[in-house]
């Protein structure tokens, strides 16, 4: 079984990553894109039977920190 | 009077901070690895030094948070044991817990690495109390991820205990009210971004790290 971890920067916590990002789009001449955010993406190759909770468990004593981040978990089949 | 350094792999302040505390207390530091599950007995005071511990990876601080070592550090503190946590040391004990908020990259992009004015916000604390209150300093940093960041009310809270122990007078990395360290509510944990032990020599070309060290020993022989 593998998890996919999609770890965001909370709204309202500065991205400088992001804001390189965009500036360099722009820089390359792209029109249109208003904001950049920058994130990670964790793949997990799980047991199978590995329980939400423990993958939730994984996100909050980890991969994420919840002072400044967000998580999302996508089960891959 | 018993002192320990953490060491993490990645961790290059380690010997620096080793060198403050045995001019501060007169014998050398015990160097703890990271995997080591144990500190020294009735330890009175823990470095966790500045560096790149396991190359940043996940996050600064983030593994080396949750290295063996850090439980017994975190156990040291809970009965009253001196932690001083510089640059990566703060990162590593926000990311345990011991002290709220996170550091986050810094908002100009830039490492910065440059000797910087501070102010002492807190004088009464066992860190600083060799220093008067709203006393200018200059500390060294060097570091790429020294943005503290936390919610308004973990900020009100702070500054309303007293608990920001150092600022910056000019703001070289974008830290919420220009918060350069914090203390933990029992005051006996300090985490800070610039470095102290950087200058406490006449050779450093600042010996303003030096009282840092001082008053901290001087503190714990009162109360020995």
């Amino acid at each position: 079984m593998k998890a996919r971890i999609f770890v965001t920067l909370k709204g309202g916590v500065l991205d400088p990553q992001g804001k390189a990002i965009h500036h360099a789009l722009e820089g390359l001449g792209f029109a249109g894109v208003n904001d950049a955010r920058a994130g990670k993406l964790i793949e997990l190759d799980l047991a199978d039977g590995t329980s939400d909770e423990d993958i939730d468990a994984m996100c909050r004593k980890l991969l994420a920190n919840t002072v400044i981040e967000n998580y999302r978990i996508e089960k891959v089949a | 009077m018993k002192s320990a350094v953490i060491v993490f792999p990645g961790s290059n302040c380690d010997r620096d901070l080793a060198v403050a505390f045995e001019k501060a207390t007169g014998a050398k530091p015990a160097m703890i690895w990271h995997r080591d599950t144990e500190l020294p007995d009735d330890i009175d005071l823990i470095g966790v030094p500045g560096g790149f511990s396991y190359g940043d990876y996940l996050r600064s601080g983030a593994m080396a948070a949750r290295s063996p070592v850090m439980q017994a550090v975190a156990k040291a503190a809970d009965r009253g044991a001196y932690v001083l946590g510089i640059c990566n040391g703060f990162q590593v004990l926000t990311e345990s817990g011991l002290l709220p908020g996170a550091l986050l990259r810094n908002a100009g992009g830039h490492f910065v690495c440059r000797d910087v004015a501070l102010t002492v916000d807190n004088a009464q604390s066992a860190f600083t109390s060799r220093y008067g209150a709203g006393e200018a300093i200059n500390f060294p940093v060097a570091h790429h991820d020294g943005n503290y960041f936390a919610d308004a009310e973990t900020l009100d809270r702070l500054e309303g205990e007293g608990r920001v122990a150092l600022r910056y007078a000019e703001n070289v990395n974008g830290s919420a009210r220009n918060i350069a360290g914090i203390l933990n509510e029992g005051g006996n944990v300090l985490g800070m971004m610039p470095h102290p032990e950087r200058v406490i020599e006449t050779a450093h070309g600042s010996t303003d790290g030096r009282r840092l060290f001082e008053g901290l020993v001087e503190g714990l022989l009162t109360q020995a």
